[in-house]
């Protein structure tokens, strides 16, 4: 789908924060109010822009750290379906965070979300693994995040180090 | 008593007007939760590609002296980059040197340009730094002043009323510091022809050419028959976010950088070896990034230039670098009332225009180079100390 360059324009500064009001967006890209709610509006509609999540680091707060796992699955892809089918038989879990379909030496990346090990180790043996068209796992258990969808978790290292008048 | 050293000093460093901003600076610099809104540089920085390669290039030794020009390998890609961006082209072999910083660039040059008496043009309001410049290289600084009204654009009339016998050089500065004024090709062509008609030769201060929105940059050594009698100052500063590296350079035909390059060797040899590395890597590789710190400053700027005309401060539609000038008339204050009251009362820091010549008195400087939610949070506190300003 091919949109307008100020669509385009509209999706970056709402990358950027999704809380902006239409009204800042609108004199940031010298356009009309309206006609940027519009353009939400539509984007909204055809799917492009999908939702507004808010990136929370759990790890921060006791009693609310989560332990995730990187799964790599390999399957066999069923007639006339391919990997659809099984890709949504496991998506559909709210243990699964996120699901790729991946080119190379497996074909479906997973990750998993648990309060402990022990809760992923059982959701991949009793859940994952026994889906019949799941050939194998391979679990990597993540140790850290240190940047996620493009933002960097502890905080933005570039502080204003500027003095605060300059010619 | 403490000792006078007057006698040990030279008059003409005494004389020399301290900066306007320095003492602004002080003042701000001592008190907490101040939105900024008079900083001249980035708020970005420098992209890390650019710092890692120094990085490496201090790691692996890079520490010796280069050649005074600089290296040549980042001439080369100076040249190329000169060529491709702004069509001049420059012998990288010997019409360009690496300087610190676009500042001593200016300064080279006029050591190289002035002999005592020799009157040179700025087009006001300025940078701080050229009338100084100009001073102690021996010439003198002629004002130019211009008008908001006419978006403080220099015009051949005003130039031609400047001129005398005495003339030797104008100064441009486009984009301008602090106005944001940007002058387009039939504008500066119609200058050319004066400058060719009194025979006069041109700095021209490009380091904000990376930064224009509306229109398309042009150099002044690219318009017809004006290579010959331009210099070319550029650098690194503003539009890749260095400023801290102090990396500028100046471009000029051979028979004066030639000279420039005696007294360079001479007063600095060359600039650090390390950084110029980074430079190379700079113009190799991030145009990408450039642009999209352009487009960050275009935007903060239509929301800034929209929010002052809002509240009262009318402006102009600057169209380059990252500076707003509003006129403050309708206060009643002085700019350095105006920028003393709303720093104390609001926590607003901007620069009085009169730090940038006579002719600024009546405005202050707004640099956009913040966060957006910085900018509207200082549109919000100056809409109030207005509110107690200005008779309704
Ligand atoms: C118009 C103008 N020229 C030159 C400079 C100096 O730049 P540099 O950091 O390259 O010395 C500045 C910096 O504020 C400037 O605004």
């Amino acid at each position: 789908m091919k949109l307008l360059q100020e669509q385009l324009d509209i999706l970056e500064v709402l990358e950027e924060n999704h809380q902006v009001t239409p009204k800042s967006i609108a004199e940031q890209l010298q356009l009309d109010e309206e006609d940027v709610s519009k353009h939400i509006k539509q984007l909204e509609q055809e799917g492009i822009i999908v939702s507004y999540p808010t990136l929370i680091d759990w790890s921060k707060i006791e009693g609310k750290e989560a332990i995730v796992a990187m799964v790599d699955v390999k399957v066999t892809p069923k007639r006339g379906v391919g990997f659809d089918e099984v890709a949504e038989r496991i998506y559909r879990y709210p243990e699964v965070k996120s699901l790729y379909l991946m080119s190379g030496t497996y074909d479906l990346s997973v990750s998993v979300e648990g309060k402990s090990m022990k809760d992923i180790a059982l959701f991949i043996s009793e859940k994952l693994s026994t889906i019949e068209s799941v050939v194998s796992t391979t679990t990597h258990f993540m140790l850290k995040k240190y940047k996620h969808d493009g933002v960097i978790m502890e905080g933005d290292k570039d502080d204003d180090r500027r003095m605060v008048i300059t010619p | 008593m403490s000792k006078d050293y007057h006698k040990y000093l030279s008059t003409k460093a005494i004389e020399l007007q301290p900066s306007g901003i320095r003492k602004f600076f002080d003042l701000a610099a001592s008190m907490e939760g101040v939105i900024s809104l008079g900083v001249g540089e980035p708020d970005f920085v420098t992209p890390w590609n650019i710092r890692d390669r120094s990085i490496a290039a201090l790691s692996d030794g890079y520490t010796s002296y280069t050649a005074n020009a600089g290296l040549l390998e980042l001439r080369e890609e100076i040249s190329a980059y000169l060529k491709r961006r702004f069509n001049v082209f420059y012998q990288p072999e010997n019409e360009v040197i690496v300087t610190v910083g676009a500042s001593q660039a200016l300064d080279l040059t006029f050591r190289t340009l002035l002999n005592p008496g020799d009157e040179v043009l700025i087009i006001e309001p300025a940078f701080v730094a050229y009338a100084s410049l100009v001073s102690m290289a021996g010439g003198v600084p002629i004002s130019i002043a211009t008008y908001a009204e006419n978006g403080f654009k220099v015009t051949p009339e005003l130039m031609e009323a400047a001129i005398t016998e005495r003339t030797k050089a104008i100064l441009l500065c486009s984009p301008n510091n602090p106005t944001g004024t940007c002058l387009n090709k039939e504008e500066l062509a119609a200058l050319a022809e004066v400058v060719e008609e009194h025979d006069l030769i041109v700095v021209s201060d490009e380091i904000y050419a990376e930064l224009t929105y509306d229109q398309e940059f042009t150099s002044f050594a690219s318009l017809p028959r004006m290579f010959e009698r331009t210099i070319t100052i550029n650098g690194f500063s503003k539009g890749f976010a260095m400023t801290g590296w102090r990396l500028g350079f100046v471009a000029a035909p051979k028979e004066i950088t030639s000279v420039m390059l005696k007294i360079y060797q001479h007063t600095t040899m060359c600039a650090p070896h390390m950084l110029q590395l980074g430079a190379i890597e700079a113009l190799r590789d991030s145009t990408e990034q450039v642009e999209k710190m352009q487009k960050s400053y275009w935007r903060r700027r239509n929301l800034l230039v929209q929010s002052l005309n809002r509240i009262g401060l009318e402006c102009h539609m600057p169209g380059g670098a990252f500076y707003v000038f509003p006129s403050i008339k309708k206060t009643g204050l002085t700019s350095e009332e105006f920028a003393e009251n709303l720093l104390k009362e609001e926590k607003v820091a901007v620069v009085p225009g009169s730090a940038f010549g006579a002719s600024g008195e009546g405005y202050i400087r707004c640099s956009y180079a913040t966060s957006i939610e910085q900018l509207q949070e200082a549109v919000v506190r100056m809409e109030r100390f207005l509110g107690r300003y200005v008779k309704k």
